[in-house]
C-alpha cells in the first residue's frame, strides 16, 4: 500500500496555495504510507535557468556550498532542510558530470527549468514540513507516502522518481517484469540510481519521451509493457496523467473543478480542498489514460 | 440528531450509533462532514434512519443490519459489504467491490459503480441505475444484481445462483456465465425491485437476466489436464 495524490491547476486562482493544497493531501494520505514521502513541485519556468534538485544528506551546507562555487561560477542556491536547489544557467550534461564526479555523496533527486523534488523517509508530516511545502506556489504538484514493499526504506527507494527533465512519476502497486524492462532500457541507454520497480517505469517514461511519444501515447504503450499492478500519476513540464491497469486494484479518485484536477488514492486525502464538495468526482477507469494539459 | 465528524471523533460517531438504548425514540440522524472517512456507520444493528450528507471512505455501513442509511455523495471501496439487512442508498458513485459477501438487505447506488460490484454477493439485493464495471458479480452465491446500465468485462464470472439483469450492454461474460430466459416469476421480482428503489423509467422486460450455466459445479475428468 502506497498513498499518491497529485494537482494541476487549470486556472491561475490557486497558484499561490498550491503547495498547502499538495501537503494537505500528502498529509491525509498517513495512513497508506507512514514510513517515506516526496513531492514534486512545477514552478514556472525562469528564463533561461536549470534547476537541480540535490539531496546533500549529512554534507555541511556550507561546505557545498563553497565546493560548487570552485565548479560552477554562476548559481544560486535554496537550501530546504537537507536538500537543496540549485539554480544555474548551465546545461545538465556538465553538471550531472560535476556532481556526479565531485560529490559522490550527494544524489540528484531530479532536475528541469520547471520542476523542483523533495523526498525523505519518515513520517510525511514531518517530511513536508521539513521541506516547507505550504509555502511552495506552482502549477501542478505530484507526491508520494510510502509503504516499502518492494525495496529498502531509503531516500533513493522513496517517491517522485525523475528520470528525465522536468518529469516525474509516482505509483502505488508493484510491477513484476521490472528487472527485464531495466536491461532493456540500459541497453538503450537509460541509467537507474535504484533496484526499484517504480524507478524503471519513470525510465520507461522519459525513453518514450525522448523518442518524441506524447504522454499519453507513452502511458498507452506502457499499459503493454509494464507488467504488474499500478496507479501512475506522471508530470513533465506542462503536462499532468493518470493511468490504472487493466485490473485496477490499486485505487484512485478524480475530483475536477474548473479550477483544478486533483487525484488522490482516496477520497479523503482531497476532502479539504477548496470547492471539492461541488467538484466532478470519479473513479479512473482501468486501462484509460486520462491526461491533462501536453 | 446532528453529529458533525469535524467536532466528532469517527470513532465517537460509530460508538454512538452502534450501542443505541433501545427505549430511545430518536431514531434519525444526520451525520455532517464525513470528508472521506473509512468505516462510517459500520456494524450498526438497529432499525434507524442515517442521513451522510458528503463523500465517505471505504466499507462505509459494512455488516449493516437493519438501519436505513443514506449517503448523500460518492462512496469508497466496499459500501454495505457483508449487510445482513436493512437498506443503504448512495446517491452518488460508488467505488469497487459495493456490496461484497453481503447476506441480505437492499443497496441502491444511483451513480455507477466500478469494479467488482456485488462480488461474492450472498443474497443481498443491489440495485444500480447507472453502469458496473468488470468483473461483477463475480462469485456470487445468491440475491439479486440489477443494473439499468451497461456491465464490464466478464460480467458473473463463476457465479452460482445469483440473477443479474441488466438494461444495458455487457461486454463480455465470465466463465460459466449466459443470459437465461425471463420467466414470469423473475419479471415480478424485478419489478418489485424497480419499485422499490423508484424506478419508473424502465420496465422489467426490457432488462436480460444473467446467470450460471452450473457447468462449473462438479468436477470433469475432461478437464483435469487444466488442473
Amino acid at each position: 500500500m502506497c498513498g499518491i495524490v497529485g494537482i494541476y491547476l487549470k486556472t491561475n486562482k490557486f497558484e499561490k496555495s498550491l503547495g498547502k493544497m499538495l501537503s494537505g493531501m500528502l498529509n491525509n494520505m498517513e495512513s497508506r504510507g507512514p514510513d517515506s514521502a516526496g513531492f514534486a513541485i512545477y514552478k514556472k519556468e525562469e528564463e533561461k535557468i536549470f534547476k537541480y534538485s540535490l539531496c546533500i544528506g549529512d554534507l555541511d551546507f556550507n561546505k557545498f556550498k563553497k565546493e560548487i562555487s570552485k565548479k560552477i561560477k554562476k548559481f544560486k542556491l535554496n537550501q530546504y532542510s537537507d536538500h537543496v536547489i540549485l539554480k544555474t544557467p548551465m546545461e545538465p550534461k556538465t553538471v550531472i558530470k560535476i556532481i556526479n564526479n565531485s560529490f559522490p555523496e550527494i544524489s540528484l533527486v531530479g532536475y528541469g527549468n520547471s520542476i523542483e523534488i523533495f523526498k525523505q523517509v519518515g513520517n510525511p508530516k514531518d517530511v513536508v514540513k521539513k521541506f516547507k511545502l505550504d509555502s511552495f506556489s506552482g502549477t501542478h504538484g505530484i507526491g508520494h507516502t510510502r509503504m516499502a514493499t518492494e525495496s529498502a526504506i531509503t531516500t533513493d527507494g522513496s517517491h517522485p522518481y525523475s528520470t528525465g527533465k522536468d518529469e516525474c512519476l509516482v505509483h502505488n502497486g508493484s510491477l513484476s517484469n521490472h528487472n527485464n524492462l531495466r536491461r532493456e532500457l540500459v541497453k538503450k541507454g537509460s541509467i537507474f540510481n535504484s533496484e526499484n520497480d517504480t524507478e524503471v517505469a519513470a525510465g520507461y517514461v522519459s525513453n518514450s519521451l525522448i523518442n518524441k511519444k506524447s504522454l499519453k501515447d507513452t502511458l498507452v504503450s506502457g499499459l503493454k509493457d509494464l507488467d504488474g499492478f499500478y496507479t501512475f500519476i506522471t508530470g513533465t513540464k506542462k503536462g499532468f496523467a493518470i493511468v490504472r491497469d487493466e485490473i485496477a486494484c490499486k485505487p484512485a479518485v478524480i475530483a475536477e473543478t474548473k479550477n483544478y484536477v486533483a487525484i488522490a488514492s482516496e477520497f479523503q486525502a482531497m476532502a479539504h480542498l477548496p470547492d471539492v464538495n461541488s467538484a466532478k468526482i470519479f473513479e479512473p477507469e482501468p486501462g484509460i489514460v486520462y491526461s491533462w494539459g501536453s | 440528531m446532528k453529529l458533525d465528524l469535524k467536532r466528532l471523533k469517527l470513532r465517537e460517531v460509530n460508538e454512538k450509533l452502534q450501542s443505541l438504548d433501545r427505549k430511545q425514540n430518536d431514531r434519525d440522524f444526520t451525520i455532517v462532514n464525513p470528508e472521506g472517512n473509512h468505516a462510517l456507520c459500520a456494524g450498526l444493528t438497529e432499525e434507524i434512519n442515517i442521513n451522510i450528507k458528503g463523500h465517505v471512505g471505504y466499507y462505509c455501513a459494512g455488516m449493516n443490519q437493519k438501519a436505513q442509511i443514506t449517503i448523500d455523495g460518492n462512496v469508497g471501496t466496499g459500501v454495505a459489504e457483508n449487510m445482513m439487512s436493512g437498506k443503504v442508498h448512495v446517491k452518488g458513485n460508488a467505488s469497487q467491490s459495493a456490496g461484497a459477501t453481503a447476506h441480505g438487505g437492499l443497496l441502491i447506488i444511483d451513480g455507477d459503480a466500478s469494479s467488482r460490484c456485488g462480488i461474492s454477493m450472498k443474497g443481498i439485493d443491489i440495485i444500480v441505475k447507472g453502469s458496473v464495471g468488470h468483473m461483477s458479480g463475480f462469485m456470487s452465491q445468491s440475491g439479486n444484481m440489477v443494473v439499468c446500465g451497461d456491465a464490464g468485462e466478464a460480467l458473473g464470472d463463476s457465479l452460482y445462483e445469483t440473477n443479474i439483469y441488466i438494461r444495458g450492454e455487457v461486454k463480455s461474460l465470465g466463465a460459466d456465465c449466459v443470459e437465461k430466459k425471463m420467466d414470469k416469476n423473475h419479471i415480478k421480482k424485478l419489478s418489485l425491485l424497480l419499485k422499490e428503489a423508484n424506478i419508473k423509467d424502465y420496465k422489467a422486460e426490457s432488462f436480460k437476466r444473467y446467470g450460471s450455466a452450473r457447468k462449473l459445479y462438479n468436477f470433469k475428468i475432461d478437464n483435469v489436464s487444466n488442473y
